[in-house]
């Protein structure tokens, strides 16, 4: 069998069998990507996942990335990420089409107004987690307030915001270098 | 044609600016739903919520979804493969040089800095979402009472099940079934 269609059908499994995406497919990355196919050791995924976490975009992908850049170059890497997003596609776009013709109805505007309550308190949990983990000082809480206040009554633009962090790191760290 | 290279535009965009995984990205599509009025805010908390019960990553699944409601499929694949080309590009080139790269200072000290800030961006769009889903603005700047504010049915809901998140760990299905129920039953 082609080594690109093991890493599209591997990772396809992946998407479809995880809920949530992040951590929260840790586990079903080990028992397809270190013990079914030993791809990797678990050392070198959770490098990839730290990686994965500090660079732009989806986590999950990233890994995936990572994953079938090892095993097979930038064509491996193709061949992964279209084996995670696939799945995503298919399903979203089954229950959107299904979905459409019954959202006028009442029934289902009441609960999706019911659904939205509990999106809020699951979104206020995730929230909570993630100041709990990306929170640790005084500076990082004036930070995060700092941007809600920017982007919540000033309406600053997420971008300009990440790329003058970006530009104070390289700064800070210029600095540092330069005292030493 | 215009549309759907706008679309996939925007979510390149994201793919390129949404540091944090998933929740990472609401804030810009709360941005996004602000600026081109692609969609409402409940549309968005609509596509939220289905992203979060189905399988796959939630930042794949809500970039389907929007892209699906502003150009149909098409619309749907052009900003799922356009989040993910910006991440592509750059794991691949950081493949090529992963040890320096793990231990970069200029990374280490980008990622540290800008961690607690990604929580605030997060925080300004979920406190929309929630205005949008137990405030009424409308009909309180209309009378001016505080009564009218608030959507009680909701507010109650909202922290019922803020208070059974925190008691209980159950899967997220599981909340979202019985709001759906309770939104049903109660005529929310």
């Amino acid at each position: 069998m082609n080594d690109y269609y093991v890493l599209f059908k591997s990772f396809f499994k992946i998407g479809i069998f995880t809920f949530g995406g992040g951590l929260t497919m840790l586990p079903m990355l080990e028992s397809e990507i270190i013990h079914k196919q030993h791809w990797v050791t678990k050392e070198q995924l959770l490098d990839y996942y730290a990686m994965g976490q500090c660079t732009p975009g989806i986590i999950a992908i990233n890994v995936a990335t990572f994953i079938g850049y090892k095993q097979k170059k930038t064509r491996g890497a193709i061949a992964s990420t279209l084996g995670m997003i696939t799945p995503s596609i298919l399903i979203i776009l089954s229950i959107a089409i299904a979905l459409e013709s019954y959202m006028h109805l009442d029934i289902v505007q009441s609960a999706f107004a019911g659904i939205r309550v509990a999106v809020c308190a699951l979104l206020f949990q995730s929230v909570l987690r993630l100041g709990k983990q990306g929170i640790k000082d005084t500076k990082g809480l004036i930070a995060c307030l700092m941007c809600f206040i920017l982007i919540s009554f000033f309406h600053v633009s997420l971008i300009a915001i990440v790329i003058s962090i970006i530009l104070f790191a390289i700064i800070l760290v210029k600095k540092e270098r330069y005292h030493l | 044609m215009m549309l759907l290279l706008q679309l996939a535009f925007e979510f390149a965009k994201i793919g390129l600016f949404a540091i944090g995984g998933g929740p990472a990205t609401i804030p810009f599509l709360y941005d996004m739903s602000e600026r081109l009025a692609w969609f409402s805010i409940d549309d968005l908390g609509n596509m939220i919520a289905i992203s979060q019960c189905t399988p796959g990553p939630l930042g794949i699944n809500m970039a389907t979804y929007v892209g699906y409601s502003v150009h149909g499929i098409v619309g749907g694949i052009f900003a799922t493969v356009a989040l993910v080309v910006p991440s592509l590009i750059i794991i691949i080139s950081i493949s090529k040089v992963l040890d320096k790269f793990k231990n970069n200072v200029y990374i280490l000290k980008i990622f540290a800095l800008l961690r607690p800030c990604v929580v605030g961006f997060i925080v300004s769009a979920v406190l929309t979402i929630f205005l949008s889903s137990v405030c009424d603005h409308a009909s309180f700047l209309e009378s001016g009472k505080l009564n009218d504010l608030f959507l009680w049915k909701e507010m109650l809901l909202f922290i019922g099940m803020t208070f059974f998140i925190r008691k209980y760990k159950h899967h997220q299905i599981v909340y979202i079934a019985i709001a759906m129920i309770i939104g049903i039953v109660f005529q929310f």
